[in-house]
């Protein structure tokens, strides 16, 4: 490691997805994307709202119980319902985004998603946060990787030289 | 300068620039010569350090006409 050649073993990235906004998810893959680039080892952790992001656009909300059921049909979630965490303005502000972004030639958040697999990033959903929300497994889409908690995510992040909370 | 390959990247802006030249990097040998096109002015900045990070050494950019061609050679 003392040249300022490949490091043998991989430097990692962490970031702690805690949004489920569509402008604060495409930083954090755009960060994502860029470090696997970079040749880091990248894990995402997606607690609380950032769930949303993972969620299947299609199918039922899920959730277990009554509650559970009202609360992801109110909390729907998946990458089309995101909504921009200003200028939402009824969907016509982000409607404009996703059409500014596709002018520039930037990815979609389903794109970056496909892009973040690909680099081999990890995607975790925080087990606790799928408890609270009556979330399974099965309610994310393929790309996501199996559920975690707060210990797993400490032990990636303490090896890692950047870690961000989003 | 010559390059052995040339990855376009004009009309594309962070992060795509970078994650191409990532997966196009691959393609090539060790000690050949590529030369990324971009318009994105963030590369001038992004590339020396995505050289940086990777190991990868950057030979230098050419700028004309709002293109900037980065020759980077892989190690």
């Amino acid at each position: 490691m003392a040249e300022d050649t490949k490091p043998a073993e991989k430097e990692k990235m962490t970031i702690v997805v805690f949004s489920g906004e569509l402008d604060k998810a495409i930083a954090a893959f755009i960060l994502a994307t860029t470090g696997a680039s970079m040749g880091m080892e990248v894990s995402m952790f997606f607690t609380f709202w950032g769930l949303n992001i993972l969620k299947k656009n299609e199918g039922a909300a899920g959730g277990k119980g009554l509650m559970g059921k009202m609360l992801n049909i109110m909390n729907r979630g998946g990458t089309k319902r995101l909504k921009l965490s200003k200028f939402h303005m009824f969907g016509l502000g982000t409607g404009m985004m996703k059409q500014f972004m596709k002018e520039n030639k930037l990815p979609s958040i389903d794109e970056f998603i496909q892009m973040a697999k690909d680099l081999g990033v990890k995607m975790i959903p925080c087990s606790t946060s799928c408890g609270i929300m009556g979330l399974q497994e099965g309610a994310f889409r393929e790309e996501v990787g199996s559920l975690a908690g707060a210990a797993y995510f400490l032990n990636e992040a303490r090896q890692s030289k950047v870690s961000l909370f989003i | 300068m010559k390059a052995d390959q040339t990855l376009d990247c004009v009309g594309l802006y962070c992060p795509m620039p970078i994650v191409k030249t990532a997966q196009r990097i691959k393609e090539l040998k060790s000690g050949e010569v590529l030369e990324i096109v971009a318009d994105d002015k963030g590369i001038k900045k992004d590339m020396p350090a995505w050289c940086q990070a990777t190991g990868n050494q950057c030979l230098g950019m050419e700028e004309a006409d709002g293109e900037i061609k980065v020759y980077v050679k892989k190690t």
